[in-house]
């Protein structure tokens, strides 16, 4: 195997796992504060799952951008990668969405906390609570679309 | 503890923080005929337990409790817990060296303890086994038992434990990691001194005795507070007004009452800022303070109403709620 290749596969893995890791810390965290709200009031459970569940879209995202690069570079698919510069493009591709992925996710789960906290308090005000965390996610969407451009362009 | 794991507990006292008696709620209180509505008002919200029956202390001690358990549920830092349940600690402390003394005793008058409930602490008493009281209990425990044991001076006794318990309170806020924590041990220091130099003052005691029952505290200078409450209120006053305490100095002139409610919402004032926090342990003791104020107010309104006092009167001593 290439050093080509051993880049390409190093851009996809930190894409799953970077992106996953985020995920992991903010489904984590947010679920403390939803069954801590769940212990007290029953009731509020489908509610503080959806808020629970919002950092996890990151890894969904890592994971995509993972299949799409393997599927490319000789290995679900595609071509072999055959030089350095292909591989480390595959690499830098990638980035995006791994660093974005994970920092967006640990701002996610400590916003839907702070929401899942808000919804405790005040059940009524679940649709204003779902904005907060929603808006951190636009970055990992951007930083999606710029990851599956990135592999998708590279020839 | 982390940070990140006063998440769960942070979301329970959300929760919990519903059910908090808000200034409305007080305000009905207030304007209820009698004890006894108010003390349905309160069970109406889920105060007391079915061992209470009518009996309003034993539904305020039955709150204190329910609070002290959630806050064991909530596995906050254990240093934490012990900071807070100082007061309890010591009260059980003085009941128990005036059980000692008279065994006919309100067994209610305990708070219960893990370690320190009525039996232990009767039985650490009774058998002068003071090692097995915490370091910080020790000395005061020996000496406040054996004035009592000698001249029966139940008010000394007292002043010994409760000098007792605001020094632990200092020593221990200073060690704690929180903020808040240490700004509210502080500043109950700080609103307990000049409580009792207010009340020195007003009964004509010795400098000696304030200096016995003062704490010492940062924000403080109790060796000038005790002069100044030695000589007059006067003096008291003006030492207050040039010290950064005007407003306490003004609630003074006004009425006893009225700065009853300064000392209290200068304290609610200083857990207020860190309500918001979900990643530290400020809500949880924010809402176990708001607890402590609001069957403090209970209290108030319960008593008040049971001396016939006007809603106007009543209005006067209650405070700001957390809610």
């Amino acid at each position: 195997m290439n050093m080509g290749m051993v880049f390409a596969i190093l851009g996809a893995a930190l894409a799953a796992g970077l992106a996953g890791i985020g995920s992991a810390w903010g489904v984590g965290v947010a679920g403390q504060a939803a069954a801590g709200v769940v212990s007290e009031d029953p009731d509020q459970f489908a509610k503080v799952l959806l808020l629970q569940l919002l950092p996890g879209t990151q890894g969904i995202y890592g994971l995509l951008v993972t299949f799409i690069t393997l599927s490319r570079i000789g290995i679900l698919g595609g071509t072999p990668v055959d030089s350095v510069a292909k591989g480390l493009a595959y690499f830098c591709a990638c980035l995006p969405i791994a660093i974005v992925g994970l920092i967006s996710a640990f701002h996610q789960g400590k916003t839907s906390v702070a929401s899942i906290g808000l919804v405790a308090k005040k059940p009524d005000q679940f649709g204003k609570a779902m904005l907060f965390p929603a808006m951190v996610e636009t970055y990992a969407i951007l930083a999606l679309l710029v990851s599956i451009l990135a592999v998708t362009n590279i020839h | 503890m982390s940070d990140l794991e006063f998440a769960y507990a942070v979301a329970r006292i959300r929760v919990r923080e519903k059910s908090l008696l808000s200034d409305t709620d007080i305000s009905q209180m207030v304007g209820l005929k009698d004890q006894k509505s108010v003390l349905s008002f309160l069970m109406d919200k889920g105060w007391g337990d079915p061992d209470t029956g009518s009996d309003p202390e034993a539904v305020l001690m039955a709150e204190e409790e329910k609070t002290l358990q959630l806050m064991k549920e909530l596995k906050i830092d254990p240093a934490i817990f012990d900071l807070l349940s100082y007061p309890q600690l010591y009260h059980n402390l003085k009941a128990g060296i005036k059980e000692v003394m008279d065994p006919d005793i309100n067994e209610r008058a305990f708070y219960d303890h893990d370690r320190y409930g009525r039996d232990a602490m009767v039985r650490i008493l009774s058998e002068k086994d003071y090692a097995a009281l915490p370091d910080h209990m020790r000395a005061a425990a020996e000496r406040a038992y054996e004035i009592m044991l000698k001249t029966h001076d139940g008010q000394m006794c007292d002043v010994i434990v409760d000098r007792a318990c605001l020094d632990a309170m200092e020593a221990a806020g200073q060690k704690s990691k929180s903020p808040l924590l240490r700004d509210y041990e502080e500043s109950t220091v700080a609103v307990t001194d000049i409580k009792i130099a207010v009340r020195a003052v007003r009964t004509g005691k010795s400098l000696d005795f304030l200096k016995e029952a003062l704490a010492p505290c940062r924000s403080l200078d109790v060796r000038q507070i005790a002069y100044a409450a030695a000589e007059s209120e006067e003096t008291l006053l003006t030492y207050l007004e040039d010290h950064g305490m005007k407003e306490a100095a003004e609630a003074l002139k006004e009425s006893s009452s009225a700065f009853e409610r300064w000392c209290d919402n200068r304290l609610i004032e200083t857990i207020r800022p860190e309500r918001t926090n979900p990643f530290s342990a400020g809500p949880v003791i924010a809402y176990y303070l708001a607890r402590q104020n609001e069957i403090k107010m209970a209290r108030i309104i319960l008593t008040a109403k049971a001396n016939d006092f006007s809603e106007d009167v009543i209005q006067e001593r209650v405070r700001k709620m957390y809610g």
